[in-house]
C-alpha cells in the first residue's frame, strides 16, 4: 500500500463498467510526514475519505478483492483513512 | 488509475488472434494541473470509445483485462474512462 493524500475529485460521465456510490479521487502521494510528491494518481473511495486527508492505497490486483470492486477494471482503491503515522518512534502524522 | 490524454491511435495489422477488433490508443501520459504532457507514452485498449485529445485514465497490469472489451486478451493497460472534470484543492483544472 501506499501513501496518499486526497487534493481534488475527478469526474466521468463515461465508464466502462457500472458502479454506484463510490467516487474517484484525485490522490497526490505523500511521504509519512504527508509530504506531497508531486506524483499524482486516480484512485477509487471506498471509505469515504474527505480533502486533503492522508490515505492508504492498495493498488494493482489487490484493489479487485473487494466485494465492490470484484472483477472491475479497477487497479488502484482507498482502504483506510489515516489517523497517526509513527516513525522511529516519533510521531511524524497525526490527523 | 493515471489520468492521460489520447494523443494518436496505434495500427497493427499482425498481432495476437485474440486482440482482433479493438482500437489501440497511444496516450500520454499528463499533469492534472496544468494538463500538459509528460513526454511519457503508453499504448493502451480502448474500453470507452475515446477520441483523439480527450482526457481519459487507465487501468495498469491484470485489472486491464477485466473490461467487457478486453476480456481473455493479452493486455496489461486499458481505458476504463472519459474525464469530464477534474478538481484540484477546490479549483476545476479541466472541465470538458
Amino acid at each position: 500500500m501506499i501513501l496518499g493524500k486526497v487534493v481534488g475529485t475527478v469526474v466521468n460521465s463515461q465508464l466502462n463498467f457500472p458502479i454506484s456510490g463510490p467516487r474517484f479521487l484525485l490522490i497526490e502521494k505523500c511521504n509519512p510526514k504527508g509530504d506531497r510528491k508531486g506524483d499524482f494518481i486516480v484512485a477509487l473511495d471506498l471509505v469515504s475519505a474527505g480533502y486533503d486527508e492522508l490515505v492508504m492505497i492498495s493498488e494493482s490486483s489487490s484493489a479487485r478483492q473487494t466485494p465492490l470492486t470484484n472483477n472491475k477494471p479497477v487497479d488502484a482503491i482507498i482502504v483506510g483513512i489515516i489517523d497517526v503515522i509513527d516513525e522511529n518512534e516519533t510521531i511524524v502524522y497525526r490527523k | 488509475m493515471i489520468l492521460a490524454k489520447v494523443v494518436g491511435t496505434v495500427v497493427s495489422d499482425h498481432k495476437d488472434a485474440r486482440m482482433e477488433g479493438v482500437k489501440f490508443l497511444l496516450l500520454e501520459k499528463i499533469d492534472p494541473v496544468t494538463l500538459k504532457g509528460k513526454n511519457d507514452f503508453v499504448v493502451s485498449m480502448d474500453a470507452v470509445g475515446a477520441g483523439p485529445d480527450e482526457i481519459v485514465f487507465y487501468v495498469s497490469g491484470s485489472s486491464a483485462r477485466q473490461t467487457t472489451v478486453t476480456n481473455g486478451m493479452p493486455t496489461d493497460s486499458a481505458v476504463i474512462a472519459i474525464v469530464d472534470a477534474i478538481e484540484k484543492d477546490g479549483v476545476f483544472t479541466f472541465q470538458k
